[in-house]
């Protein structure tokens, strides 16, 4: 006994970097999801707003959005990493297989949610944190936000994404516990209460938006 | 040829102390200038291994499976036995040595037992050490039960898996070896003959089962820990790859086999269930304690268990030994097994079983108590026969499990070969005419760990030895000639596919040569298995070719030997006219008919030199003493 | 059970490591129900040779369901269909008249095939190797008895203990991972006094080498625990997570 392995390369050293991302990018998604749901606000977008121009203003936000766009560039990263990997490791695929007896289809198509979920941030950052930091029209966020989900094909897309984030977060959320080494036959089912809040409930206050302001138009 | 036991002097406990202290030790410098082979990666091989580099000797280790972890030790359940006397209830060295002499029918070797009582103490510490899980109690100690029959609860388990969980610890020590380099492991290596030079054995030819190729593997003395043989019978509980081809092949160099008719037959197995069979399978003899063996008392009847009327039905255990009842020993309960199947009373479709019912024990105690303590041997039943044993009556029938005899050895392992030292079931040492239950674990491991790394000292350290390279003649000539056997089998392209010839000899054996022998019977298996044998080598086909993985020709390598061996076996049962043991000849029976033994002709230990195929071999006598044990005949009325 | 099936099988030939493989086609009458999966392969065997073709190669041992040699993938399933079963102890009557079947190798890259359905596992060998054992010499132990180990550790330490090493996890896993079988001893070890001493070593070795043989990497989708013979449950994986971020940070 004396190899050594790196927490950076390792296989399930790269596993902990998912997991302790994936809860940094789940804490985030709660406090996203809580400004959000100020949109509901009879205000007009006030209370929003505020918020959006803390978030957009605030010297401290700053080095914290880089902390966040690097938790997502790493989680995304590193998990393309390890899927490349364990493609690797069955070159030669089964002729017949029957995986769905075995386990479930959250827990198999993980990457190809993630991968449609970075496609949903890459023109979500777009549409608004992009446009409103580096080309400024004037316009509130609330604004923003308010014409985007008039689109009815854009809340398509919106909803879709969420599903698929819903789904990964159906297998990432409890698999990080387990990952992390937390998941045992005491806390299993406490876990998988919890889980529910990430994999369901989030997803589905973020849907309502959208929904939300197609309705109101 | 004189048999020298080389049984130390002195009274009976001091031996094997004396003996360490006399023995000759290599320097710690040495060790590593000496080499041993060992075949085998069992419970003996491993522990073997794994002890020697440990010590520093250079190690090399052949097996013919894929890991060392595959062994058939791995298949053992009940347990492992050793007289801590931790429960307190009278056990001691002298009772577990007294048991297995009394056990083995006098047909052991006193010392060799004494020694392995001593020792065995230890082995659980040592399996303790390297993480072995074995059952505990609630305050943490280790748990012991009372098995086999034995007064005192001295069996050590961890579940019904013990013999796995042991070879997974000797391979754990072999593995740490291998990790550092200390031994060499070759995988997927059949042993196919003994290099003996100078009448010394100096290593041995194997086949790489992966390429075809043949090596040679040289060293300072060569270690078999290779199994025992009951795979000549075709049907047994032993893996299909068990085999004697080391041992045989090692035998026709020049070791003595000892005993070979001395084969012990389980009562409590599946029965066949149609020509295709493979193997059979044991269920744990701890079933006797609370199920209760039948057969209908009409012969041939048909009828389903459940609708034989309570007094139509022949509780034949409890009616012939009402003491002992269902718990009589293995070989009576697989004798009167044979017996009732025999007179017509067998039942199933082959009427070659008889009932185990548990109907009393699920009403007394409930089906929860029985399922509880018998779960997993009533799934396996269920899993392989697709009958639920609960519901119906199980139905059981007698199988081969161990062989007890095997290559003669002294008191240091070491065969009439020079330098060729036998470990485990592969040697006959230690359990007489039959073997107590967890005692083959015992055995293996003491060999391996606590023996073997004694007596290999002594004798590497007074011999002197030339070096020898794979051109030596001896090595050349051995590996010439294992190439033309495989050409010859290669070549006799019949039509007759291995398995089936090799099932023929098993039937043979089973009928003539099982659980029980006759005289008539025997001579008649003495003309049928050298006629198999000529029809093997006209009408053996063989498909494939020999430079490569091919399992049909591993499978023929082995059934030559069996072929060979089956014949001694007989010949040791026909000699042998006394019932001792798992061998029960019907002209020597008490009129009560329970096995008789003959003391004043057949006290010893027969060894046989080979002297060519087909060629009566030449009978050596060990005469064996009982200073400590007296022998007296075994009674359960 | 009485009456006789007709199979319809699909089996992977290749004639050596360095061979092309393919599938090969053959239909076997005669399959009683009460035959274990391997011996219906005995049986077609049989049929090979006395037609002069080369027997299927496949890797089996002990037949009981213990030694963990025998090793297929039987349609699309490691060790067959049901739970708990090596192929060994998968009989014919849980498929039915006229049923095809496909037997494939376990298919990973650290598992060259070596020909038709066996796989060279000696990958395991070499994680086991590196620490998958407590480091004590032969003698010297102490008495069995001054170890004292609660019950219920010794049974979770038996339960992990319980691999038979077959590698169906490796084949049942999506990404050829082998976690469970590093799990299961990791584990055994972690949960016992005898390895306390080695345990941050033990784990971060063992790791070392598996991925080194090319292993996935766990996605903790838990096939491996639904397909393993002996039933080692994943929580195994958790304590393995644990004890390598003790071994990091602790």
């Amino acid at each position: 006994m004396g190899k050594e392995t790196s927490l950076i390369t390792s296989s399930v050293g790269q596993k902990l970097l998912m997991a302790l991302s994936g809860f940094f990018l789940c804490s985030f998604l709660l406090l996203h999801l809580t400004i959000n749901l100020f949109l509901f606000g009879r205000d007009g977008g006030a209370t929003f707003d505020t918020y959006a121009e803390f978030m957009a203003t605030y010297p401290l936000i700053r080095p914290l959005e880089i902390v966040l766009f690097a938790g997502f560039l790493l989680h995304a990263f590193v998990g393309t990493v390890l899927w490349v990997a364990n493609r690797r490791a069955r070159p030669v695929r089964y002729a017949v297989t029957k995986p769905g007896e075995t386990s479930t289809l959250a827990s198999r198509v993980a990457f190809i949610t993630g991968a449609f979920v970075f496609v949903f941030l890459v023109v979500h950052v777009n549409t608004f944190f992009v446009t409103s930091r580096f080309f400024p029209t004037g316009a509130t966020m609330f604004h923003m936000v308010r014409d985007a989900f008039r689109n009815p094909w854009y809340d398509a897309f919106y909803i879709a994404a969420l599903g698929f984030l819903g789904y990964h977060l159906k297998h990432g959320f409890a698999s990080a516990f387990q990952t992390l080494g937390l998941r045992n036959t005491r806390y299993e089912n406490l876990i998988d209460a919890v889980s529910v809040i990430f994999w369901l409930l989030i997803p589905v206050c973020f849907a309502a938006i959208p929904l939300y302001f197609l309705w109101l138009s | 040829m004189i048999l020298d036991s080389k049984i130390p002097d002195g009274p009976i406990e001091k031996k094997w102390d004396n003996h360490r202290f006399h023995m000759k030790l290599v320097n710690p410098a040495n060790k590593r200038k000496y080499h041993v082979i060992v075949v085998g990666t069992g419970l003996a091989g491993a522990s073997a291994a794994a002890s020697l580099a440990e010590l520093g000797y250079q190690v090399t280790t052949l097996s013919y499976h894929e890991s060392p972890r595959r062994a058939h030790s791995i298949a053992a359940q009940g347990g492992i036995n050793a007289p801590k006397n931790y429960p307190n209830d009278g056990d001691s060295v002298f009772r577990l040595f007294y048991d297995t002499v009394k056990g083995g029918d006098y047909r052991s070797r006193e010392a060799n037992v004494y020694r392995l009582a001593q020792v065995s103490g230890a082995i659980i510490d040592q399996c303790v050490a390297q993480g072995v899980p074995f059952a505990r109690e609630y305050g943490g100690m280790l748990d012991n039960r009372s098995f086999g029959g034995a007064q005192v609860s001295r069996t050590f388990y961890a579940r019904g898996q013990t013999g796995q969980q042991l070879l997974l610890g000797a391979y754990s020590a072999l593995i740490r070896q291998m990790g550092t380099g200390a031994v060499r492991f070759f995988e997927r290596r059949e042993m196919l003959d003994l290099v003996v030079v100078e009448g010394r054995a100096r290593g041995v030819v194997a086949r790489n089962l992966t390429t075809g190729t043949l090596e040679s593997f040289l060293g300072d003395a060569v270690l078999l820990a290779t199994g025992g043989y009951s795979n000549a019978f075709f049907l047994s509980t032993n893996a299909m790859m068990c085999n004697a081809t080391a041992t045989w092949r090692a035998h026709k160099r020049g070791a003595l086999f000892a005993n070979p008719c001395f084969t012990q037959i389980h009562p409590t197995c599946i029965p066949v269930s149609s020509g295709h069979q493979s193997k059979l399978t044991l269920m744990s003899e701890s079933l006797r304690n609370d199920g209760r063996i039948w057969v209908p008392k009409k012969k041939g009847d048909d009828r389903a268990p459940n609708s034989i009327p309570e007094d139509e039905r022949d509780y034949y255990l409890e009616r012939l030994y009402p003491s002992f009842g269902n718990l009589v020993p293995r070989d009576v309960a697989s004798r009167r097994a044979k017996e009732m199947c025999d007179k017509g009373h067998g039942v199933g479709s082959t009427r070659l079983a008889v009932y185990l019912d548990f109907a009393d024990t699920i009403e007394r105690h409930g089906k929860a108590w029985v399922e509880e303590k018998y779960g997993n041997l009533f799934d396996m039943y269920k899993q392989i026969t697709g009958e639920d044993g609960y519901g119906t009556p199980m139905r059981i029938y007698p199988a081969v499990h161990y062989t007890m005899g095997g290559l003669w050895v002294d008191y240091n392992l070491m065969s009439t070969i020079p330098g060729l030292f036998v470990l485990g079931e592969a040697n006959f040492s230690d359990h007489g005419a039959n073997r107590l239950g967890a005692s083959a674990l015992m055995q293996g491991l003491a060999d391996g760990y606590f023996i073997i790394p004694y007596t290999i000292g002594d004798y590497l350290a007074s011999t002197s030895f030339p070096k020898i390279e794979e051109s030596h003649p001896a090595v050349q000539k051995a590996e010439a000639g294992i190439a033309a056997l495989t050409q010859k089998l290669m070549d006799v392209q019949g039509s007759t596919p291995v398995d089936v010839l090799h099932k023929e000899l098993g039937k043979i054996l089973w009928e003539h040569c099982g659980m029980t022998r006759n005289k008539a019977g025997l001579e008649e298996a003495l003309k049928l298995i050298p006629a198999l044998r000529e029809r093997f080598w006209k009408d053996v086909k063989i498909t494939g070719t020999p430079d490569g993985f091919n399992q049909e020709l591993e499978k023929a390598h082995r059934v030559v030997d069996f072929l060979e061996l089956g014949e001694l076996m007989v010949r040791d049962a026909l000699h042998r006219n006394e019932s001792c043991g798992g061998h029960f000849r019907e002209e020597s029976q008490t009129p009560e008919g329970e096995a008789k033994r003959n003391d004043a002709k057949f006290s010893y230990v027969a060894a046989w030199e080979y002297a060519g195929t087909g060629a009566k071999p030449k009978l050596h006598k060990e005469p064996l003493a009982f200073e400590y044990v007296k022998p007296s005949q075994r009674s359960y009325k | 059970m009485s009456g006789t099936m007709t199979i319809s099988l699909k089996v992977w030939r290749q004639r050596d490591s360095d061979s092309e493989g393919r599938f090969v086609d053959y239909v076997l009458s005669d399959v009683s129900p009460d035959m274990s999966f391997l011996e219906m392969l005995d049986l077609l065997n049989l049929e090979l040779v006395r037609k002069g073709d080369d027997a299927i190669a496949f890797d089996h041992d002990c037949r009981e369901g213990i030694c963990g040699t025998c090793s297929l993938y039987i349609n699309g399933r490691a060790h067959g269909p049901l739970k708990g079963v090596t192929a060994c102890q998968l009989h014919m009557r849980t498929f039915h008249d006229g049923e095809s079947i496909t037997v494939e190798p376990w298919r990973a890259k650290p598992f060259p095939i070596i020909k038709d359905l066996v796989v060279d596992r000696s990958a395991f060998d070499r994680i086991m190797a590196a620490g998958g054992f407590v480091s004590v010499h032969t003698g010297g132990a102490p008495d069995a008895n001054t170890i004292l180990i609660a019950k219920e550790t010794a049974e979770e330490a038996m339960d992990a203990a319980a691999c038979i090493g077959c590698g169906a996890c490796v084949a049942a896993c999506k990404n050829g991972s082998a976690m469970l079988f590093v799990a299961a001893k990791v584990s055994q070890l972690a949960l016992l006094p005898q390895g306390q001493a080695e345990r941050k070593a033990r784990v971060e070795a063992m790791l070392a080498q598996m991925d080194a043989e090319g292993f996935g990497a766990c996605s903790n989708t838990y096939a491996c625990e639904a397909e393993c013979p002996k039933q080692i449950s994943v929580s195994h994986i958790a304590r393995l997570n644990r004890e390598y971020l003790r071994a990091k940070l602790a």
